[in-house]
């Protein structure tokens, strides 16, 4: 299981990636993946939704059950991740590699871990 | 975790099964392969189930077969011994108390499997509804049960023993393989061609270790719970708590071929001759639109509450998402154009023909 440094993480296991522009990219975790099982299904926002801190931007089905996938940050969704909707499978293949928004106009976000903090949390689940 | 460890608990701890708690049992849902490559190991090679969690009980006398023909809506007057036969129990007013397989060992001897969840209930039931010179006994604890199934399961098991059920429904009550003795039953809950083995659980890891050894070049791998459900969904089978239960018929679940109403007398016969044309019914929903449908969502046709699902899921072999459902039952089963509510959001699906998977013929 990896844990990228460049990236802060959430207790509910999304990995968000700041960029110098402003904009924040998000998607979920090795660990949460591989929880989850094998994926089939992201339902995704659209370009132009608000996102809140701390609630549901997305679900993810796996072939046992749907989860939601929780915003690190309040924003604007600037752009989807369209590839996830035919290639489900990459979100469990390259978790840190499939993103599943960018968000801009930041306004807030929820409690974020580095990567040491994150593994040693997933250690303790 | 709670529940009763099979004694095949270590072993699946062992190979990294992911132990989830069902029906009183710690199972493992997946093994590291994931569902979807052991639901297509089954599909296309073999694999390998702890089921040992079903339950099993002996129903024996004189009385045996009059017992059973009044307490199951199937008829088992005629039957040899060796053969299965699967029927739904009903209470009175036609509801379903549990679905199960009756195996004839002998004219006075039925050797009855039910679901786990349901045991309990199920035993309590039987012997409420005791008749005449019948003896009912629960022997779950003396059974393990390991299920293997696929196209490949006949050839693993022909390298472990020389006498082979050649018929599906049917049983050797003196089976050995491999030098174990076990009951050994040509059945599954996968929609594939497939073996059961009843046996003691003190043979249950020997008898593991011994099939996957024999079968991995066959390219036989462990199963969990979760490639079970989704193999069954896709055969369209239906499951207890899903497609029926206390408040779901047999008929309304389009078992009307289980229901012997010819029969003279059965708990449950006048309630269910009444609803012969029952107001809903099981139809299969091919979705059309992106998304998965799970159960206990609405369906709509034109905007109209018409049921509620029962099952669904992704279907990774036929490599989509499929659902059964109680609606209408004038919506016609084949190319009805509904939706479904999928936690708020409108799902289009269509109505298909029953079960989405069936096996090829073999050639």
């Amino acid at each position: 299981m990896t844990f990228p440094k460049e990236l802060r993480y959430t207790e509910t296991h999304e990995w968000v990636l700041f960029a110098e522009d402003g904009t924040a990219t998000i998607g979920i975790t090795d660990y949460a993946q591989d929880q989850l099982g094998d994926l089939v299904f992201v339902n995704l926002p659209e370009p132009g939704d608000a996102v809140s801190a701390g609630e549901s931007f997305a679900d993810v089905e796996s072939v046992k059950a749907v989860s939601d996938v929780l915003s690190p940050v309040s924003g604007d969704v600037e752009a989807i991740n369209e590839v996830l909707a035919d290639e489900p499978e990459r979100m469990n293949q390259d978790p840190y590699g499939s993103w599943f928004i960018k968000v801009r106009d930041i306004t807030g976000q929820v409690n974020l871990m580095d990567a040491d903090a994150y593994q040693a949390f997933v250690a303790s689940c | 975790m709670d529940g009763k460890k099979t004694p095949l608990y270590d072993v699946h701890v062992a190979q990294g099964g992911k132990m989830v708690e069902f029906g009183g049992y710690c199972l493992p849902v997946q093994y590291e392969t994931g569902v979807i490559r052991e639901h297509m190991a089954v599909r296309t090679a073999c694999g390998l189930f702890d089921v040992s969690h079903m339950g099993e009980i002996l129903v024996e006398g004189d009385g045996a077969i009059a017992y059973l023909n009044h307490l199951l809506t199937n008829d088992y007057t005629v039957m040899r011994p060796g053969q299965a036969r699967y029927s739904p129990m009903c209470r009175k007013d036609g509801g379903t108390v549990d679905d199960l397989i009756v195996y004839k060992r002998r004219d006075d001897s039925y050797f009855v499997v039910v679901n786990a969840s349901n045991k309990d209930k199920d035993y309590a039931w039987m012997l409420a509804q005791q008749t005449g010179s019948v003896s009912i006994t629960d022997v779950s604890d003396q059974y393990a049960q390991i299920a293997l199934q696929g196209p490949k399961a006949e050839s693993i098991l022909r390298r472990l023993t020389d006498r082979i059920p050649e018929k599906y429904y049917t049983a050797y009550f003196d089976g050995q393989v491999g030098g174990i003795s076990c009951i050994l039953s040509r059945t599954g809950y996968t929609g594939e061609d497939g073996f059961e083995l009843y046996l003691p659980p003190d043979q249950a890891v020997h008898m593991w270790e011994l099939l996957l050894e024999t079968g991995r070049e066959d390219g036989l791998i462990p199963c969990g719970l979760g490639a079970r459900d989704t193999l069954r969904l896709e055969a369209s089978m239906p499951l207890y708590g899903h497609e029926l239960s206390d408040s779901i018929s047999p008929l309304e679940a389009g078992l009307a071929s289980f229901v012997r109403l010819e029969k003279p007398e059965f708990i449950g016969r006048d309630a269910l001759l009444a609803q012969s044309a029952p107001d809903r019914r099981r139809v299969g929903l091919k979705v059309t639109s992106r998304g998965i449908v799970r159960e206990h969502q609405e369906v709509y046709l034109d905007s109209q509450p018409v049921g509620i699902t029962t099952s669904g899921t992704h279907c990774p072999f036929l490599g989509g998402a499929f659902a059964m459902a109680l609606i209408r039952s004038d919506i016609p089963s084949e190319g009805a154009q509904l939706e479904v509510d999928v936690r708020g959001r409108k799902v289009a699906a269509v109505t298909v023909p029953l079960p989405f998977y069936r096996r090829p013929k073999k050639s």
